[in-house]
């Protein structure tokens, strides 16, 4: 068989099982967060935990709720960091610095797993077990908490803008969805070769001779829920490249699968939630459309190789690994920057010019094909929004959406949304290229330094994660900038989108008319894709253009 | 815990924060018990009965043989070592440490246009052409550039076959003898489609080590 068509198997092994497994799920996910009944070990817990699972919040107690958790979650974990030396299972490792600590605990919290560590040489086991794949968990249940709060404020009429239970719906997502699931995955990785005990990291003599630690660490519980729940917060410096983090080529394509899981099975989700599945269909082709063009783009830009040095070796294999090759490297790339996962299967600053262009612009739509768990969904419904306003101000009407006018108010909140991430990507990275310390952290100078700069804030302004490693963030400057990035990335547009749920859920339902656009149509999820596009090509082709097209070209 | 009234001045915000975050905090506790606790454990717990030697790391014996307890063991089945004598299968250059540092898992994060990472290739062509006396232009591209993890286990089948000539000659076996080991340990692509074919150093070499014995 030839390369092309293994590339093209591979692809369709993973959209075979995501299409058989995205509606039970989707519908699943939408009993666990309409169900009115608590499962019996929920209810312990609320007790314990003395919190009101049935007081129906108004957005903005909802909202306060998610930046107090979240603001707990981040004074934990950085002091976690901070006295990992001093708590069990440390295995020797140094406590963190407090900029790095900061950094930590504010990439996990927000669901971006940007790391400037390296995990073997930095991170002690009950800071990885008892602090990172906690917020693996938990900051992936507030996504789709969030989102579900927005799904409410459609579905809702003239409520005074009470859109759910925060603790509730963190719970039940962590407890009937992200828990069974993880554990699952984890004992099928462990059959596979992924380690999973609490041993230190130990030396032994080679077979020539020579000497090499064995590592030890609860490894595949960790892995399982960092694609699960699209962190991508990798136990070991090289991620998911790491034999020990993704031992086969079907570890990988399981990999992909879990990271594509939940951000393709929540339209559905969604739909019913509304009350009309063909809404939650006319996403998922929206996002699907995205996703398989970054696929194939990527797995063209990899197999083919241009540049000097894939020129000169034959092939783009710099910073891949033989087991997977380039082309399930280029599948799982595309699938980590367009889930806001992060993960890395290879290393994407080694990636061609165009290859790693494409990476970047995935991030830079704003994560929505199909995004992070949760976010990608609400990220995709401002979107469509825009779309709808676009296709009400071409005819003259007031624009709605599922029975929903979009008045001046929430279109201001939905403009501001669209706004954050860019503001953050290039106000950060332009006060990187301007100070010495930011550029001190180039590996390389030109088009490919600029991206590296760029490629580092998309990552922290779409809580993605990933990197070109190349850069060197591991300074108080990048940690304190790149932890700032992620937290307005974050949580700006949770405030925008709770606020634009409450609204909703206040509003009265207009009754469809002759001139309603409807949105389950293939002409609207053009329009949607288009969209998606267009704002992104406005608002960063002059970057793009100083960074990979120029590389590209040279 | 959950207020629901609405809010009127900065103060009674303030004051709405704090006691969410109390209930952060709490919830925090309580989740962390749970998967930062029970999870892991009952996780690790059942990998090591039905999982032993996979989750203890797949380490091997220089017999050969699959082992739990490190003091046994020469390294992981899973995770590439170095190999520098002219008897031995190389594997690919790395980027980890000096070279297939565990401790040090990394790529070289070079760029596609990258002077030095060019130079490291034209360099590492003549090095492999020299050593096993192929022509420069014979060498496969993984022989030639690091791996993402710097602890790659694998080499591709073309790079194996290549080194045949040097390590049957190195070790006074027959080319065939070792053309067979080099077969044995190819394995193809996962269920036809996934991956790509490779050979696990380590695997091919035990074999070498343990003929020899």
């Amino acid at each position: 068989m030839s390369a092309t068509w293994t590339a093209v198997g591979q692809v369709g092994i993973v959209v075979l099982v995501l299409a058989a497994a995205h509606r039970p799920l989707g519908d699943y996910l939408f009993r666990t967060l309409t169900s009115p009944t608590h499962l019996a070990v929920e209810r312990v817990g609320y007790r314990v935990m003395r919190v009101d699972p049935d007081a129906e919040q108004r957005w903005s107690t909802y909202l306060l709720s998610v930046l107090g958790f979240s603001l707990a979650s981040v004074l934990v974990l950085f002091g976690l960091g901070r006295l990992q030396d001093r708590l069990p299972l440390g295995i020797g490792m140094a406590p963190l610095d407090p900029a790095g600590a900061w950094n930590t605990a504010v990439s996990f919290v927000t669901n971006t797993n940007w790391q400037w560590y390296s995990g073997e040489a930095a991170a002690g086991h009950l800071f990885q077990m008892a602090g990172l794949a906690v917020q693996n968990f938990v900051s992936a249940a507030v996504g789709i908490s969030v989102v579900a709060a927005l799904a409410r404020g459609f579905a809702r009429h003239g409520t005074d803008s009470r859109v759910g239970n925060f603790w509730s719906d963190l719970v039940r997502v962590t407890v009937r969805v992200l828990l069974p699931l993880a554990f699952v995955a984890a004992l099928v990785l462990v059959a596979a070769g992924v380690i999973q005990n609490l041993s230190a990291h130990t030396e032994v003599g080679t077979l020539a001779g020579g000497t090499q630690s064995v590592l030890g660490g609860p490894v595949a519980s960790q892995e399982a829920i960092k694609e699960l729940g699209t962190n991508g917060g990798g136990f070991f410096n090289a991620n998911s490249a790491h034999p020990f983090e993704n031992p086969t080529p079907w570890t990988n394509a399981l990999e992909v699968v879990l990271l594509l899981l939940i951000p393709f099975s929540l339209p559905r989700t969604f739909g019913r939630m509304v009350g009309d599945r063909r809404q939650g269909w006319a996403i998922l082709a929206a996002m699907s459309t995205l996703w398989v063009a970054a696929v194939g783009l990527l797995t063209w830009a990899e197999m083919a190789g241009p540049g000097l040095v894939p020129a000169a070796a034959g092939g783009a294999m710099e910073g891949k690994e033989v087991r997977f090759g380039e082309a399930a490297s280029a599948l799982f790339a595309a699938s980590t920057t367009m889930t806001s996962t992060g993960a890395v299967n290879s290393m994407h600053d080694s990636l061609t010019a165009p290859g790693g262009g494409v990476a970047l612009v995935g991030m830079l739509l704003g994560e929505v094909s199909p995004g992070g768990v949760g976010s990608g969904l609400y990220g995709m419904v401002v979107l469509i929004v825009v779309a709808v306003f676009l296709a009400g101000l071409m005819v003259g009407r007031t624009p709605e959406y599922l029975g929903k006018k979009i008045g001046r108010q929430e279109i201001t909140l939905v403009a501001l949304y669209v706004l954050t991430m860019p503001a953050v990507v290039l106000i950060g990275s332009a006060i990187a290229i301007s100070v010495p310390a930011g550029l001190a952290g180039q590996l390389q100078g030109g088009p490919h330094g600029l991206s590296e700069i760029v490629y580092a804030f998309a990552s922290a302004g779409n809580n993605n994660g990933s990197a070109f490693a190349g850069l060197t963030v591991g300074t108080p400057f990048y940690n304190t900038l790149l932890g700032l990035a992620m937290l307005v990335g974050r949580f700006v547009p949770i405030a925008l989108v709770l606020a634009l749920a409450g609204r909703l859920a206040s509003q009265r339902k207009v009754p469809d008319g002759a001139g309603t656009l409807p949105t389950h149509t293939p002409l609207f999820v053009g329009l949607l894709v288009t969209v998606t596009l267009v704002v992104v090509g406005l608002t960063f082709v002059p970057v793009l253009s100083l960074g990979p097209v120029v590389e590209s070209l040279s | 815990m959950t207020t629901t009234r609405p809010h009127h001045s900065a103060g009674s915000d303030t004051v709405a924060f704090a006691r969410q975050t109390w209930a952060g905090l709490r919830v925090l506790l309580v989740l962390t018990l749970l998967l930062g606790f029970a999870y892991p454990l009952a996780v690790t717990g059942v990998a090591q009965v039905a999982f032993p030697w996979q989750a203890n790391g797949s380490l091997v014996s220089s017999a050969g043989e699959r082992v739990t307890s490190r003091d046994d063991a020469v390294g992981s089945l899973l995770v590439g070592q170095a190999f520098d004598g002219p008897q031995w299968f190389h594997p690919r250059p790395s980027a980890a440490g000096e070279g297939y540092d565990t401790l040090a898992s990394a790529g070289s994060n070079l760029g596609p246009l990258h002077q030095d990472l060019l130079a490291a290739v034209e360099e590492r062509r003549s090095a492999v052409a020299d050593a096993d006396g192929v022509d420069r232009a014979d060498v496969p591209v993984d022989a030639l550039t690091a791996s993402a993890s710097g602890l790659d286990p694998d080499i591709s089948p073309e790079y194996a076959q290549l080194q045949v000539a040097r390590v049957a000659r190195e070790r006074g076996l027959a080319q065939d003898e070792v053309r067979a080991l080099v077969d044995d340990t190819t394995v193809g692509r996962d269920l036809g489609v996934l991956g790509e074919p490779r050979v696990n150093v380590l695997r091919l070499n035990l074999a070498l080590h343990t003929m020899g014995s």
